[in-house]
C-alpha cells in the first residue's frame, strides 16, 4: 500500500510540476467552476460576464478555462484538478457547496491559488470572497417602505439559509424605519431554480395584497407577475434586468464579479496574491445598484441615493443599533454595529417580522 | 396566521394558468400511451417547444406564431423518438430519457442568445361584459386563448376517443397491437402520428412557460414539468377529463403552499412541498381498487412478424 | 423494399459490433455538432474519449471513472432485475437518497466516538434506507395493485424534500455557520469511505459494484429466482402457471433495487460526496436506467455501459475546460450517443432482407 502510495504522491507531484510551471512564462491561466449554466441569467450569468471581463481586460495575457454546470461534491472535486492539472494558476470556485472539494484539491497543488465564493474555510492558497448583497437590501427596503401603499411586503426566497435572511433582515429594517406600519410576506420557493415557481409565488404574494416584491432568487418571473398585476414594482436580483424598468422594476442588486477578478488576477500575474477573506459591498463595487427609475418619487430617489453613498463610504452600516431579535431580546445596543460572523451566520428575524424561519 | 389574505377568487383563477402547461402535456402523452406508446421523453420536448416558441415569438413578435413553431418544434423532436422505437425498435423506457437529455442539451444550444430577452406579451382574452359576472368572470373569464384551447382540446380528446371511428382504432392499437394488425390498421403508422401529436402537445406546453407563465428563456426552465405531466396521465388511469381533475390538484397544491405560507401558517415547507406527491399516492392507492385502464400493449415495442 | 426479419437467436456478432458502430456514428455525428460550434472535431472527441484514459493525466482520471461508474452500475445492475421481470422501478434517485440520509444519519449520530463498527453499522442503514423506500411502491403494488412506476417516481420528489429538510435541520452541521449541510464524513474516521488505496478511487461502493455484477449474473444464469424472473418477463401468464408467485417477485425486485441504490448513496455520501447537503443528488438514480438499458440488463453489459457513460461525464468535462464547449454540447452528444446505441441495437435481434416484400 505504501508502494502505491509513493506512486500516486510522485504521479501527482509530476502533474504539479508540468501544471503550475509550465505556462507561467507565457500566460496566467484562470479557471472558473460554475455552478449552473452559464445561460441562467443569473448568479452563473454574472460570473461568467465577470470572467469575459478578466478576458477583456487582460488579452492576450491572460487564459480562462471554465466548466459549468458542475455539481457540488466529487464532480467539482475532478473539474478543480483537472483545471490544476492543465496549468491554471487561479481557480474560482463559485458555488457555496465547493468549499470542501476546494479545500482538498487545493491541498495537492500548493501552488495553485484558489478563490471560493461565499464561503468561510481558507488555507494558504485558498481565499474566500464574497458580497456584501445586504447592503443593496437595505436601499431596496428604504424604497419599499417608501412606496407601499398596502403596508404588504412581499418577499420570496430561496432557501432559509443566512445569506437568505440577512437579505430579509436588512430590507426589513429599513423598510420600518420609514414606514412603522410596513409588514413583510415571506415566501419559500425552495429551490434555487424554477422560474416557474417563483412566478407562482409572485403572484400569490400579489394576490395577498402586496405591492413591493423582493426576490432572491434570479429569475425575472415575478417581474412579469408584478408587471400583469400592474401598480406592484419590483428590484431586479443578479442581474439588472432592465427589460423590465421603468416599471415594475424600480432598481437592482447587480452581482458585480469584476473587479475582484480582475484585481485577483493581477495579484497572481504579480506575485502578489496572499490568501484573505474578502467582503465587499457597495463601496468596492462588488454590490452595483441598478439605476433608480424615474417611477420613484424624487425625494425617495435622493434619500435611497443618500443611504447608498453612505452604505458605500462606510459611514452607515446596514445593521446599526438599536436592534432586536424576533423575540425581543437584544441584538445591538444604541450605535453598535453587527460583526461579520454574527452576520455570516445569520439564523434569526429581527424584532417585527412575523412567522418563524422555517427548518 | 391571516388566512383571510388568501382571495378564494383568485386562488382558483390561479389554478388554471399553473395547470395548463400540464393540460398540454399530458393530454398529448395520454394520446401516445393509448396507442400503446410510453414516451419519457416529454420534458425533451416541452422545453424544445419552450425555446422554439420563444425564439419565434421574439423574432416575429407574435406568441401565436410563437406557439405554432412551439408546436412544430415538439413534433419534430418527438419524430426521433419515432424513429427509434417504431422503426428501430429500440427500448421506449431508454429512448424516452435520451430524448430528454437530448432536448435538454439541444434547447440550451438554440437558446444561446436569447437569455435576457423579454419576450411579447399575449393579451387575455376579451369576453367584455360576460367577464364583469361576479365570480365566474375573474374565476373563469380572465385568461389568455392558450387556457381555453387546453380545455378545448381535453375535451375534443375525449370525444374522439369516446365516439369517433378514428378514437376506436387508435385504442384497439393500444389495447392489442397484433389484433389491430391483423385487422389491417397500420399500427406503426398511427402510433407514429400520435407520437407527433405528442410531441406538437407537450411543445405548446413546454412555450407557455417560456412565454405565459414565466415568462422568459433560460436553461432547464421547464424544471421538471414534463416529468409531473407523466405522472399525471397514470393518475387519471389515461382517461382525458380525471386528468383535468389531476392537473388542478397538483397545480392547485403548489398554489395552497404558497398561499399558506404567504398567510403564515407555520408548517415545515418541505413537507408541504412534498404533499402533491405524497396525496397522489394516496389518491392513486384509492384509484387503483377499480382495475386499472392501462393500454393493453403499453410500453411493448411491435414488429409485424408476418 | 427493405424488411426486418427477426433472427432466430440474437446475433453474437451485431451485439459486440452494434456498440462499437454506435460509437463511431456518434463521433461522426457529433464531430459534426463541434464542427458546427466553430471547434476541431477530432480534437473534441480525442478529448472525451481518449483524454480520460490514455492521456497525460490518465493516472488521475482513470480512478475517477471508477468513482464516476460505480454508484451507475450498482444501482444499474439492481434495476434490471426488475426491467426483466418487467417491474418498473423510475425511483431509484429517491432512494439513493434515502440510503445516503439513513447512512449518513448513523455515522452522524455516533460523531465523535470512533470505533470499527460504525461503517458497518452505516452501511447496513444505507441499505435499509432504500430498501424501505422501495418497499413503499412494492407493498402498495402487491396490496392494491398501484402502478410502481407512478409510485417510485413520486417517491423521488418526496426524498428531494427530505433532504434538504435534513440538509436544513436535523443534519445541519453545528459547525456550519448555519450553513446547510452535514458534517463532512471524510473528516470523521470511522464514518469515512475512503479508498481502499490512496488515489485509486476504490472505494468500497466501487467494491460493492463489482460484487453486484458477479452477484447478479450468478442469479440470473444459474438461480431458480433468475428464472422466473426471465419468466415472468417474457410470459407472465406462463410464469404463474409454473409456480412463480408474482406478488414475491414484486417485493424482491424492488426491494433488491432499492437496496442497492441505497447503499450506492450511502457510500457517495460517505466517500466522495462526504455530507449531506440540498443538492447531494445528481442523477445517477436516472441515468442508470438508461445504463440498465444500454448495457441490455445483462450485469457486463452494464458493467461496460457504466464505464461509457462515466467516460463520457469525464471526458465532457475536460473538453469543456480545455475546448471551451458548452456542457449543453457534451449533453447532446450524450444523448446522440444513447439514440445511436439504441437504434443499431436492432441488428442484433433483426437482420435486413432486401427485395420485393414476399406475399404473405
Amino acid at each position: 500500500m505504501k508502494f502505491t502510495k509513493l506512486l500516486t504522491g510522485a504521479a501527482l507531484a509530476v502533474g504539479l510540476a508540468t501544471g503550475a510551471y509550465a505556462d507561467d512564462q507565457e500566460k496566467t491561466k484562470v479557471g472558473f467552476v460554475f455552478v449552473g449554466p452559464v445561460g441562467d441569467g443569473g448568479w452563473t450569468y454574472e460570473h461568467n460576464q465577470a470572467r469575459l471581463a478578466v478576458e477583456e481586460k487582460f488579452g492576450d495575457k491572460v487564459e480562462t478555462v471554465y466548466v459549468e454546470s458542475v455539481a457540488e461534491g466529487p464532480d467539482s472535486e475532478r473539474v478543480m484538478t483537472q483545471m490544476a492539472l492543465d496549468g491554471a494558476d487561479l481557480i474560482f470556485t463559485t458555488s457555496f457547496g465547493y468549499m470542501d472539494p476546494t479545500i482538498n484539491v487545493a491541498k495537492k497543488f500548493p501552488n495553485v491559488k484558489f478563490e471560493h465564493a461565499t464561503g468561510y474555510k481558507q488555507a494558504e492558497n485558498v481565499s474566500t470572497y464574497s458580497a456584501r448583497f445586504y447592503e443593496g437590501r437595505a436601499i431596496q427596503g428604504h424604497i419599499a417602505g417608501k412606496m407601499t401603499k398596502s403596508n404588504i411586503v412581499g418577499y420570496i426566497g430561496s432557501y432559509p439559509i443566512p445569506e437568505v435572511i440577512r437579505g430579509i433582515n436588512s430590507a426589513f429594517i429599513h423598510a420600518r424605519k420609514v414606514n412603522p406600519d410596513v409588514q413583510f410576506k415571506i415566501v419559500w420557493a425552495y429551490t434555487w431554480f424554477d422560474p416557474a415557481k417563483e412566478a407562482d409565488a409572485a403572484k400569490v404574494l400579489i394576490e395577498q395584497g402586496a405591492d413591493v416584491v423582493l426576490q432572491h432568487t434570479d429569475s425575472t418571473a415575478p417581474q412579469a407577475a408584478a408587471q400583469e398585476a400592474g401598480n406592484v414594482i419590483t428590484f431586479g436580483q443578479a442581474s439588472d434586468m432592465s427589460q423590465y424598468a421603468p416599471l415594475p422594476r424600480v432598481s437592482s442588486i447587480i452581482d458585480d464579479w469584476a473587479p475582484y477578478y480582475i484585481a485577483r488576477t493581477q495579484a497572481v500575474m504579480d506575485g502578489t496574491w496572499t490568501s484573505g477573506n474578502t467582503w465587499d459591498g457597495i463601496g468596492a463595487g462588488m454590490v452595483g445598484i441598478g439605476e433608480i427609475s424615474d417611477a420613484v418619487p424624487a425625494d425617495v430617489k435622493a434619500e435611497a441615493l443618500a443611504l447608498k453613498d453612505s452604505l458605500a463610504d462606510g459611514s452607515y452600516h446596514a445593521f446599526t443599533g438599536p436592534l432586536n431579535k424576533q423575540d425581543g431580546s437584544v441584538f445591538l445596543a444604541e450605535g453598535e454595529t453587527a460583526d461579520d460572523g454574527t452576520l455570516a451566520g445569520m439564523n434569526f428575524y429581527v424584532e417585527g417580522i412575523e412567522g418563524d424561519i422555517p427548518l | 396566521m391571516d388566512l383571510s389574505a388568501i382571495n378564494p377568487i383568485l386562488f382558483v383563477a390561479g389554478f388554471f394558468v399553473a395547470a395548463t402547461p400540464l393540460i398540454f402535456a399530458a393530454i398529448g402523452e395520454l394520446v401516445v400511451e393509448r396507442t400503446g406508446v410510453l414516451n419519457l421523453g416529454v420534458e425533451g420536448m416541452m422545453i424544445i417547444g419552450a425555446i422554439c416558441g420563444f425564439a419565434v415569438a421574439v423574432e416575429t413578435g407574435s406568441p401565436l406564431l410563437g406557439f405554432g413553431a412551439a408546436a412544430i418544434g415538439g413534433a419534430v423532436l418527438s419524430l426521433l423518438f419515432a424513429f427509434l422505437t417504431q422503426v428501430m425498435l429500440a427500448n421506449q423506457v431508454a429512448s424516452g430519457l435520451a430524448l430528454t437529455l437530448f432536448g435538454l442539451g439541444f434547447s440550451a444550444l438554440l437558446g444561446q442568445s436569447y437569455v435576457g430577452v423579454k419576450p411579447p406579451r399575449m393579451a387575455d382574452m376579451n369576453f367584455g361584459p360576460l367577464a364583469e359576472i361576479p365570480v365566474i368572470g375573474p374565476v373563469f373569464l380572465s385568461h389568455d386563448i392558450i387556457v381555453y384551447l387546453g380545455l378545448a382540446l381535453v375535451a375534443c380528446v375525449w370525444a374522439v376517443l369516446k365516439f369517433t371511428r378514428a378514437g376506436l382504432v387508435l385504442r384497439a392499437v393500444g389495447e392489442n397491437h397484433d389484433a389491430a394488425h391483423a385487422l389491417g390498421f397500420k399500427v406503426k403508422r398511427i402510433r407514429t402520428l400520435a407520437i407527433m401529436f405528442g410531441g406538437a402537445c407537450a411543445g405548446v406546453g413546454g412555450a407557455y412557460i417560456s412565454l405565459i407563465r414565466v415568462p422568459q428563456w433560460t436553461e432547464g426552465m421547464t424544471a421538471g414539468v414534463g416529468w409531473i405531466a407523466l405522472a399525471l396521465v397514470v393518475f387519471a388511469s389515461w382517461k382525458p377529463f380525471r386528468l383535468l381533475l389531476g392537473a388542478y390538484l397538483f397545480g392547485g397544491l403548489v398554489q395552497l403552499q404558497l398561499n399558506l405560507q404567504g398567510a403564515g401558517v407555520a408548517i415545515p415547507v418541505e413537507y408541504l412541498a412534498m404533499s402533491p406527491y405524497v396525496i397522489t399516492i394516496v389518491v392513486l392507492v384509492f384509484l387503483s381498487r377499480s382495475k386499472s385502464a392501462a393500454p393493453g400493449s403499453l410500453g411493448r415495442i411491435f414488429h409485424a412478424s408476418s | 423494399m427493405i424488411a426486418l426479419v427477426k433472427r432466430p437467436e440474437p446475433s453474437r456478432v451485431f451485439s459486440l459490433a452494434a456498440p462499437v458502430l454506435a460509437v463511431l456514428a456518434t463521433m461522426v455525428f457529433g464531430g459534426l455538432l463541434f464542427a458546427i460550434l466553430g471547434k476541431d472535431p477530432l480534437l473534441a472527441i480525442k478529448t472525451i474519449f481518449w483524454e480520460p484514459v490514455f492521456g497525460e493525466f490518465a493516472f488521475f482520471y482513470r480512478p475517477q471513472l471508477l468513482i464516476k461508474g460505480a454508484p451507475l452500475v450498482l444501482i444499474a445492475i439492481g434495476l434490471s432485475l426488475g426491467f426483466k421481470a418487467g417491474i418498473w422501478n423510475i425511483g431509484a434517485e429517491g432512494q439513493y437518497i434515502m440510503g445516503a440520509l439513513f447512512g449518513a444519519g448513523v455515522g452522524l449520530a455516533f460523531y465523535p466516538a470512533e470505533s470499527a463498527l460504525i461503517f458497518p453499522l452505516m452501511v447496513l442503514a444505507g441499505a435499509l434506507g432504500g430498501w424501505l423506500w422501495a418497499m413503499i411502491p412494492a407493498i402498495l403494488k402487491v396490496r392494491f395493485g398501484t402502478n410502481e412506476i407512478l409510485v417510485s417516481l413520486m417517491l423521488v420528489y418526496v426524498a428531494e424534500q427530505f433532504l434538504a429538510s435534513m440538509s436544513l435541520g436535523l443534519m445541519r452541521s453545528p459547525e456550519g455557520m448555519g450553513f446547510p449541510g452535514s458534517r463532512n464524513l471524510q473528516q470523521y474516521a470511522s464514518a469515512h469511505n475512503a479508498d481502499l488505496i490512496t488515489g485509486s478511487g476504490m472505494h468500497w461502493g466501487v467494491v460493492a459494484a463489482f460484487i453486484a455484477v458477479i452477484f447478479a449474473y450468478v442469479l440470473m444464469a444459474r438461480h431458480r429466482l433468475g428464472f422466473a424472473i426471465r419468466v415472468t418477463g417474457d410470459a407472465p401468464r406462463a410464469a404463474a402457471f409454473s409456480g412463480v408467485n408474482p406478488a414475491r417477485l414484486v417485493l424482491f425486485c424492488l426491494g433488491t433495487s432499492g437496496l442497492l441504490a441505497g447503499l450506492a448513496g450511502m457510500f457517495e455520501v460517505s466517500g466522495p460526496a462526504g455530507q449531506v447537503t440540498i443538492d447531494f443528488n445528481v442523477g445517477y438514480g436516472f441515468t442508470a436506467i438508461i445504463v440498465a438499458f444500454l448495457g441490455r440488463l445483462h450485469p457486463v453489459g452494464i458493467l461496460l455501459a457504466g464505464g461509457l457513460m462515466a467516460l463520457t461525464y469525464i471526458g465532457g468535462d475536460i473538453a469543456q475546460s480545455k475546448l471551451g464547449l458548452p456542457a449543453a454540447a457534451i449533453q447532446v452528444f450524450q444523448g446522440m450517443l444513447l439514440f445511436f446505441l439504441l437504434a443499431f441495437d436492432l441488428f442484433t435481434n433483426y437482420r435486413l432482407r432486401f427485395g420485393r416484400a414476399e406475399v404473405v
